[in-house]
């Protein structure tokens, strides 16, 4: 029964199925005041029921009548498309090399790593880099960075958005170009005002960040570039139901990828690795959750 | 949809709104950098008086995080805690917090007589006036939990006292001996993580510097995994029987508890002298400083720490050190 797929609520598909409607076509020629007749609601309700019941209708026929699916593209279009993608630089020409240019947009990036690696430091300098303009390897956008661990350090970031004015002052005399003089005008402290800071302490904050995420973004267009870490850092702790942290995480990655196509920016995992080492049943459960995100790229 | 009895339109709207609301609020990385240059003594940190340490950790221990002081026993992490919970005792123009500090002692290796003799020393103008020694050492309260249930207990009411903003210090000597006591496996896995997270927020939200202190354990060879392009593995003796034995010793507490501490300060014995490394910190490079302990506390012998790069910023040393363990200070 075609009724089951539609958007609403169960007890008014329940009013529809005993008042005798059991298919779509059967709601495509009745008006909402006999419908609301029939079911005892509302007018509104009922013209709301009769909304929905279209909307599935028309998905149904464009998917039987069009040869095309709809929200496919062509291979050749994302050729075009990717060729044409900005990258942010890493400021490390030999990784910059290895990613085609730096990170992408429209992707989701994990970095995975041992404690005290660098994964945190990677992740200021490419909400500094993310500043820059086109012509010095960033999107000119702002960022945002969501910290789950406290690792963040404004120090650190004052001192890299110091280092990268500096970088960039020099790099202006390389330049062949002729544009003004004073382009270059970011003072550090401008780095600092252009990344949005968000502090999670639970995974419940995690969850509902992500959520806000896309309003967030909507409000805030200029925003090119999305930081967690980490992302697996409050599920490591206080869950019993393995399952259900799997659920979660999957949902949470597939949210974020959604999120980078639809606004084109590029999100970051920073995820720590749980090692090589079985200390408990908790990091079988780890081991098997990392290898499943690298996929989903 | 199911639960709530309601069309897809309004779940996603509920969904919507609710995240909205849960979200913890947003800030500008500038206006939080400008919060901390107002309000807070040092800029957010708890100078350690020790001046290559302190130039390396951006002013001090930090505020807000967690810093972990790792080493072999004896090595002097117990002294580094006195002495840290006497600075932040001590008035504000003394370069202190002016506030309480609760040391959290499981281990009984707390001395007041020797915490007496570092401030007498160290700071012989404050100490020797009439009745300030009674009132430093009346700020540092020390607690003796003897179970990790115990210590739970406690932590809400030292949750309690740090937030009405008379403790301005924590200080956790150590936090392995707390949790070895429990059983192995999962639940203590289970155990130290609500532990760890609720250390984490309670530094977040009070903005006070949290010490602890971890123990040494020795490593079994599996884990020494290397790439094949970072050359030859590190030193490994093989005795008589062909097995392979690791002179090395790693941080006990494992690996989750290595991602949640945010600085750790790694402490060693190498030919007799002693080393402190800032192993790992988001401020600071990977450095060494050599250094001795005094009647006063803790001293560097030089100032200049080296920088270490490479896999020997993690590894903990224990040569030589046994000769050490009986001098007097």
């Amino acid at each position: 029964m075609d009724i089951l797929r539609m958007a609403v609520s169960a007890t008014q598909r329940g009013k529809l199925i005993a008042a005798g409607y059991t298919s779509l076509s059967s709601l495509s020629s009745i008006s909402p005041p006999v419908l609301a007749r029939d079911l005892q609601i509302p007018e509104s309700e009922a013209s709301e029921i009769l909304k929905a019941a279209s909307q599935s209708v028309r998905l149904d026929n464009s998917n039987g009548c069009h040869a095309i699916i709809a929200g496919a593209q062509t291979a050749w279009d994302m050729l075009n498309e990717e060729d044409t993608s900005r990258c942010i630089t890493t400021s490390c020409a030999d990784l910059d090399n290895i990613l085609g240019g730096g990170i992408n947009c429209k992707e989701v990036t994990e970095i995975g790593g041992v404690p005290g690696i660098g994964k945190t430091q990677l992740g200021i300098q490419l909400a500094v880099n993310v500043q820059r303009p086109a012509d010095y390897g960033g999107l000119g956008g702002k960022a945002i960075y969501i910290d789950t661990e406290g690792s963040f350090m404004v120090e650190r970031a004052l001192q890299i958005a110091e280092a990268c004015v500096e970088d960039m002052l020099e790099y202006r005399g390389f330049l062949r170009k002729n544009f003004e003089p004073c382009h270059v005008s970011m003072q550090p402290k401008d780095f600092l005002a252009n990344i949005f800071y968000f502090r999670i302490c639970s995974y419940t904050e995690q969850l509902a960040v992500v959520n806000y995420l896309d309003k967030f973004i909507s409000d805030h267009k200029d925003v090119k570039l999305v930081i967690i870490d980490s992302v697996t850092f409050h599920f490591r702790q206080d869950f019993d139901d393995m399952a259900l942290r799997t659920r979660l995480l999957s949902g949470m990655a597939l949210k974020l990828i959604k999120l980078a196509k639809k606004n084109s920016l590029a999100v970051r995992n920073l995820s720590p690795f749980a090692g090589c080492s079985l200390e408990s049943g908790d990091d079988q459960v780890f081991k098997w959750f990392i290898p499943f995100i690298p996929c989903l790229r | 949809m199911e639960l709530l009895d309601v069309g897809l339109a309004e779940v996603t709207l509920a969904v919507a709104q609710v995240s909205a609301i849960a979200c913890p609020p947003c800030q500008t990385v500038l206006s939080l950098l400008e919060q901390r240059v107002q309000d807070e003594y040092f800029t957010g940190h708890l100078p350690t008086r020790l001046k290559g340490l302190d130039d390396v950790l951006c002013g001090g221990i930090p505020f807000g995080v967690l810093t972990e002081l790792v080493g072999p026993a004896g090595i002097g992490k117990t002294q580094f805690c006195m002495k840290l919970s006497l600075l932040a005792s001590l008035p504000p123009n003394f370069g202190g917090l002016d506030g309480h500090v609760i040391y959290i002692d499981v281990e009984s290796k707390f001395s007041s007589r020797r915490m007496i003799e570092i401030g007498v020393n160290s700071f012989p103008e404050i100490f020797h006036m009439e009745g300030m020694a009674q009132e430093m050492a009346g700020r540092i309260l020390v607690l003796r939990p003897a179970s990790l249930a115990e210590f739970t207990e406690s932590l809400q009411q030292i949750k309690v006292s740090i937030l009405q903003r008379q403790v301005k210090l924590l200080v956790i000597d150590s936090m392995a001996a707390l949790v070895s006591g429990e059983e192995q496996g999962s639940r203590r896995q289970y155990s130290l993580g609500w532990h760890i997270s609720f250390i984490k927020s309670l530094a977040e939200f009070s903005r006070i510097p949290i010490v602890v202190t971890n123990q040494v354990r020795s490593q079994n060879c599996d884990e020494a995994s290397q790439y094949p392009f970072q050359g030859a593995v590190p030193s490994m003796v093989d005795d008589a029987v062909g097995n392979r034995f690791d002179s090395h010793l790693v941080p006990a507490l494992g690996i989750h508890w290595a991602h949640a501490v945010t600085i750790r300060l790694v402490l060693e014995a190498k030919s007799g002298a002693r080393l402190i490394k800032v192993a790992k910190s988001p401020i600071s490079p990977p450095i060494v400083f050599p250094f001795n302990i005094t009647s006063s506390g803790i001293l560097f012998t030089s100032d200049v720490g080296i920088e270490m790069t490479g896999p020997q910023i993690n590894t903990i040393q224990n040569q030589g050190h046994s000769g050490i363990l009986n001098f007097s200070s």
